[in-house]
């Protein structure tokens, strides 16, 4: 795996009232790969999501896209610049259908968004491409359905959906497979695996058996740190992760002191 | 350090799958879908069939061609203003889910500075109006820019805060405003016609009444509307997809500044005075109230709710009532609590029902 980094991470850090939740992360995401993030619970996974997405800002540290820094950007300077990303609790437009969820995405790098004096009608310019993305999830029979009422494993769907719709440069899921049926599981492990051409795709997976199949490299936090970095093979038998969990487990499961 | 930590060896994990938060979330997965009913974003009569929409269109047009007939047209006028006030809340609460409470502060400038360039200049009505209305909208991007950077209970008490600075100069500038003697005698002035009767006013103004309506429910139904309702039903989502949340609501904050003023403008034309009562906070309050008794996010519900508080507080006083804002404040609760939807939504609601029900049968 060689090649540019495309997302270039550097000392990132975030403190939350004096608790550091991410400490001193170095990451680079080589282009056209599947890099994952995996770690305990609280390893601060969602946390470098949030400050590689805008949504936080850092402590410490600078994160460069491209070649070009962006530390600090706010989220929709991010996702203009091709940073698209999934949310762990499934974040969606509960009264919108699911066609109009892809519209919005659709348009959002058009400026169509401020013509407040033209007719809605022009998002049908999108109808094709609204298909096209809603048939790849698997979401073709709901089109019309709105976000609430959609079966959780849909919901899922539509996040990945309205994420793709973006055609961003970098995809980031936060956990896509979390709380799914197998059959589900198999389905997302696939669509990856065919959306991955052509795009850099970073997730956090907890489903050790979906990074195995999808990633190109694995990176490993824990409290906040890179703990290793590697192929998931090279991961998969290093002895700091396995006696980082194991760690983990000894000590016992909820909630330990700090 | 903190580590609650179930996932706890990679095998594990391959069995486990799920995270705390996400088997959560699934338990609370509803076990039905409910067949699709059609986008909710264009309001309750989206739904409709086309000819419904076309047949009420109809007759809202019938309405306001026969409204001064069938009321005095002093109140004809009154509930023409105030209903664009109303929807130009209902823009903000109802589909970007941005509750004002200041915005006496633009239909009071329009209605001030329509006044003024009526007086002074001579302008004709419509000229006067179209100055006011766009003061009012260059008023509201200044305070629209401080407000938007606050959501829910705190935007409101921000746009008051500016309304009551608004009322405060007004109050104080006696030389421009004539203070609570009020801007007397605005002439209605348009290419020599008499419009001294407010009959053939209320005509005059129609135009730009359903002008300033008809903007609304384009903003609505454009692509910008679209972002708006994403951005009220979850900002953080519409960020993520790349959407400035701050510059879109100072944008309809402007837009509604500017459908305020129109109807405050006209507001002042049709009293041929303005007072200080314009800029009050009460004139905020009603808009807001008008807009719930109607029906929040209906759009046209502000029209109603502007129809039933404007004629009911007419009747009151001329039955010689003096406790009028005891029952309009009754009405207000009463809806609040039996009809949340409001007269529009709980109509809507009701005729979808009976849809659905008829569906069903055959
Ligand atoms: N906004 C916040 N304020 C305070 N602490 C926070 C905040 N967000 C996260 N944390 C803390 O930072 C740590 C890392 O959280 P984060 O959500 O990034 O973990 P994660 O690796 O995504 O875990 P999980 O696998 O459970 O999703 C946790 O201890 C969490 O409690
Ligand atoms: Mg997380």
């Amino acid at each position: 795996m060689t090649g540019q980094p495309l997302l270039s991470v550097r000392g990132l850090t975030r403190d939350f009232r004096g608790f550091r939740a991410v400490d001193g992360v170095d990451l680079d995401v080589t282009a056209g790969s599947v890099h994952a993030l995996v770690g305990p619970n609280g390893a601060g996974k969602t946390t470098l999501f949030n400050l590689l997405t805008g949504f936080l800002r850092p402590s410490g540290g600078r994160i460069a896209l491209d070649g070009r820094d962006v530390t600090g950007l706010p989220p929709e300077r991010m996702a203009q610049l091709g940073v698209a990303r999934s949310f762990q609790i499934t974040s969606l437009f509960p009264r919108l259908s699911a066609r109009e969820h892809l519209e919005l995405a659709l348009q959002s790098g058009s400026g169509l968004g401020w013509r407040f004096w033209r007719s809605a009608k022009l998002l049908r310019r999108y109808r094709n491409r609204t298909e096209e993305l809603l048939e790849l999830v698997g979401l073709g029979a709901h089109a019309d359905t709105t976000a609430d009422v959609l079966a959780y494993g849909r919901k899922r769907a539509l996040e990945l959906a309205i994420a793709l719709a973006l055609e961003p440069k970098v995809l980031l899921l936060d956990e896509p497979t979390a709380g799914m049926g197998l059959e589900d599981v198999d389905r997302t492990v696939d669509l990856i695996g065919r959306v991955r051409d052509g795009r850099t795709v970073v997730l956090v997976e907890h489903n050790m058996s979906v990074v195995g199949r999808v990633a190109d490299r694995v990176t490993v936090l824990r409290a906040g740190r890179v703990l290793v970095e590697g192929t998931y093979q090279e991961v998969r038998v290093d002895e700091r992760v396995i006696s980082a969990y194991l760690g983990t487990a000894a000590t016992g499961v909820d909630d330990v002191a700090r | 350090m903190t580590e609650r930590s179930r996932v706890v060896t990679p095998e594990v994990a391959a069995g486990a799958g799920a995270s705390a938060s996400a088997s959560a979330e699934r338990s609370a997965e509803r076990p039905a879908e409910r067949p699709a009913r059609p986008p909710s974003v264009l309001g309750a009569v989206a739904g409709a069939p086309t000819w419904f929409r076309y047949a009420l269109l109809a007759v809202g047009l019938g309405v306001a061609l026969w409204l001064p007939n069938g009321l005095y047209p002093t109140v004809a006028v009154d509930i023409a203003c105030w209903a664009l006030f109303a929807v130009s809340v209902d823009l903000l609460l109802g589909f970007t889910g941005l509750l004002s409470f200041g915005h006496a502060a633009f239909w009071g400038t329009s209605a001030y500075v329509t006044g003024l360039v009526a007086i002074h200049a001579g302008a004709p009505f419509p000229v006067a109006v179209l100055g006011g209305a766009l003061a009012a909208a260059a008023l509201a991007a200044p305070i629209g820019y401080l407000a938007v950077r606050r959501t829910g209970i705190y935007f409101a008490m921000v746009t008051l805060a500016f309304a009551q600075m608004v009322y405060y100069v007004a109050n104080e500038w006696r030389s421009v405003t004539r203070g609570e003697n009020g801007l007397q005698g605005v002439p209605r002035e348009l290419a020599g016609l008499d419009l001294t009767d407010e009959y053939y006013f209320y005509y005059a103004a129609l135009p730009i009444v359903l002008a300033g309506l008809f903007a609304a429910w384009r903003i609505v139904n454009s692509p910008f509307g679209r972002v708006l309702v994403g951005i009220r039903d979850n900002p953080a989502r519409a960020r993520a997809l790349g959407y400035p949340v701050h510059r879109y609501k100072l944008t309809v904050f402007v837009l509604s500044g500017f459908i305020a003023g129109l109807g405050g403008g006209l507001f002042a034309v049709g009293h041929r005075f303005v007072a200080l009562d314009v800029l009050h906070w009460t004139t905020s309050g009603k808009a807001v109230i008008m807009v719930v008794l109607g029906g929040i996010g209906t759009l046209w519900g502000g029209l109603l709710g502007a129809a039933v508080l404007v004629r009911l507080e007419d009747w009151l006083s001329f039955s010689g009532f003096d406790t009028i804002g005891l029952v309009t404040g009754g009405i207000f609760v009463l809806v609040v609590l039996l009809f949340r939807r409001g007269i529009w939504g709980s109509v809507a609601a009701l005729a979808q029902r009976l849809a659905a029900g008829r569906r069903r049968d055959s």
